[in-house]
């Protein structure tokens, strides 16, 4: 199997091949040669130079890839090609495997303007929004002034937050209009602007889901990723101290319907915004593939996620009993990046030192060692800390413990800002929303 | 006179400004690039850009000259 991907992620994939007994071959750019991930697979294949569009985003070097060393199937990780439906298409016209849901499921949710009305008329609950693209600033502030601002202004192909903005006022819509717009068009390639009302105070909730080989949907539970800066994920965990059994079980229902709406296989992901004035949870998106925080999911049930899309691709069952799965004890994930815990600003270079923590209930997913350079061509992920404990306040105490063993040295890390977080108040009662970083760090 | 230099290692994604143009307190000079985040780069006072000492395209060190500003 061919993983079109690069840093922890390539690393945590190829180990679980490997375990099962399938080779692994590795892809790199010019910039990651001496990555972990490269030296752990069983072949490793060079695809190109640095930046993402002439190595991990060009497909046809990854095909080529593919085909000069016989994989037979081809695992896409989390960004980069993994939801883009015409890779998927030509991964299965070219007689291989794709790991992951068919690539009309990935075009029925990859754009957000028809994922919502997808899943309206499943009668999974969507906040009020425009069902057809806004193509200019007049259609805008029209559609705004029926939804009733605050709105949030997305692009419709996007994802991870970029060119998203709210608008409390007409004001504001106007430069939120064009940042989305123009953002829109340089990631994402289309420029389909949605509109929609925004929630506040929110939480961030997600519920893991897996599409059985037989088309079953399963929920493995949720994950709170309410911590967030630029509107990306900083820490989550599992269970959500914000969601009750009630909801819990709403959302795990809504979420198999969405799954089963689009005849989903493998491993997704459903985002909901739960409104923290009435409690009620609206979809935000899907993501179509395996997720960065699918570790905490794992490490209360134990279940191996990779494993399981591995066997699901290969047509397989899975290796639990589906009737059978429970969760124990309490998971976050920390995420570490190479910025500066302050301002977050991007803080590329070289790895002095690094020293990770261990121990029961320490799990850290890492993609680079001492001696790596970290360059300014890709996210600025390190490594994701992983803790476990039996209830919330053992592995938050596991975790501050972790944090502080944490040493890595050469370029600044966010690691200061977790020891911060995992100390305030907001966070240790569990009472936070997405808003909790512009409190911590005003 | 006011020496602009960059904060980190960056791609320079875009100039927004040019040598002899007059800038205000604030005003965006160039937006850079690094780790898929835009960090725009501004002039801390009024005046005129004498040099500027990147194009579109460059990639800058931290502590590299991005603009001169008088």
């Amino acid at each position: 199997m061919l993983v079109a991907n690069r840093g922890e992620i390539a690393r945590r994939v190829i180990a679980t091949a490997r375990r099962m007994g399938i080779r692994a071959v590795a892809v790199y750019s010019e910039a990651d040669a001496e990555l972990p991930y490269v030296r752990e697979a069983d072949e490793a294949v060079p695809i190109g130079p640095p930046p993402p569009a002439r190595s991990y985003l060009d497909a046809a070097a990854i095909l080529r890839a593919a085909r000069d060393t016989g994989a037979r199937a081809i695992h896409p990780g989390y960004g980069f090609l993994s939801e883009n439906a015409g890779f998927a298409r030509q991964v299965t016209e070219a007689g291989l495997t794709w790991v992951g849901p068919s690539a009309s499921a990935i075009e029925q949710m990859g754009d957000k303007i028809s994922a919502r009305n997808l899943m309206a008329a499943a009668g999974v609950p969507v906040a009020d929004g425009t069902t057809t693209p806004v193509s200019d600033l007049e259609a805008a502030l029209a559609a705004a002034a029926l939804i009733g601002y605050p709105v949030m202004v997305k692009a419709a192909a996007g994802g991870g937050g970029i060119g998203m903005s709210a608008a409390a006022d007409p004001e504001q819509l106007v430069a939120a209009f064009e940042t989305a717009r123009s953002r829109a068009e340089r990631f994402f390639g289309s420029p389909a602007i949605l509109l929609e009302r925004y929630v506040t105070p929110a939480r961030h909730v997600e519920v893991q889901i897996l599409g059985l080989a037989d088309g079953r949907v399963l929920a493995l539970g949720e994950r709170d990723c309410s911590v967030q800066r630029r509107h990306q994920k900083v820490a989550e965990e599992t269970p959500s101290p914000g969601v009750g059994p009630g909801l819990r079980a709403r959302m795990l229902d809504a979420a198999v319907r969405a799954g089963e709406t689009v005849g989903y296989q493998g491993a997704g992901t459903v985002e909901f915004l739960v409104d923290q004035r009435t409690g009620d949870f609206t979809f935000l998106e899907m993501n179509t593939r395996l997720q960065v925080e699918h570790p905490v999911t794992e490490m209360v049930t134990g279940i191996d996620l990779v494993e399981q899309q591995l066997r699901i691709a290969a047509g397989g069952g899975v290796s639990f009993d589906p009737a059978a799965v429970t969760a124990t004890g309490h998971a976050i994930e920390l995420r570490v990046y190479a910025e500066d815990p302050a301002r977050f600003l991007p803080s590329p270079g070289t790895i002095t030192a690094w020293d990770e923590p261990a121990g029961e209930g320490i799990r850290v997913d890492a993609g680079y060692m001492a001696g790596n350079q970290v360059t300014p061509f890709y996210d600025p992920l390190l490594a994701k800390l992983c803790v476990w404990g039996p209830d919330r306040d053992e592995a938050l105490s596991r975790a501050r413990a972790a944090v502080a063993s944490f040493r890595i040295t050469g370029l600044k890390t966010n690691l200061p800002f977790h020891a911060d977080l995992l100390d305030s108040g907001e966070f240790t009662d569990g009472g936070y929303d997405t808003l909790v970083i512009s409190r911590l760090r005003p | 006179m006011a020496e602009v230099r960059a904060e980190m290692v960056a791609n320079v994604w875009k100039v927004v400004t040019a040598e002899g143009e007059e800038v205000s307190d604030g005003s965006t000079l160039v937006i850079l690039e690094s780790m898929k985040m835009e960090i725009p780069v501004l002039a801390e006072e009024p005046g005129t850009v004498t040099k500027l000492a990147v194009g579109e395209g460059d990639v800058v060190q931290e502590g590299d000259l991005i603009a001169i500003i008088e």
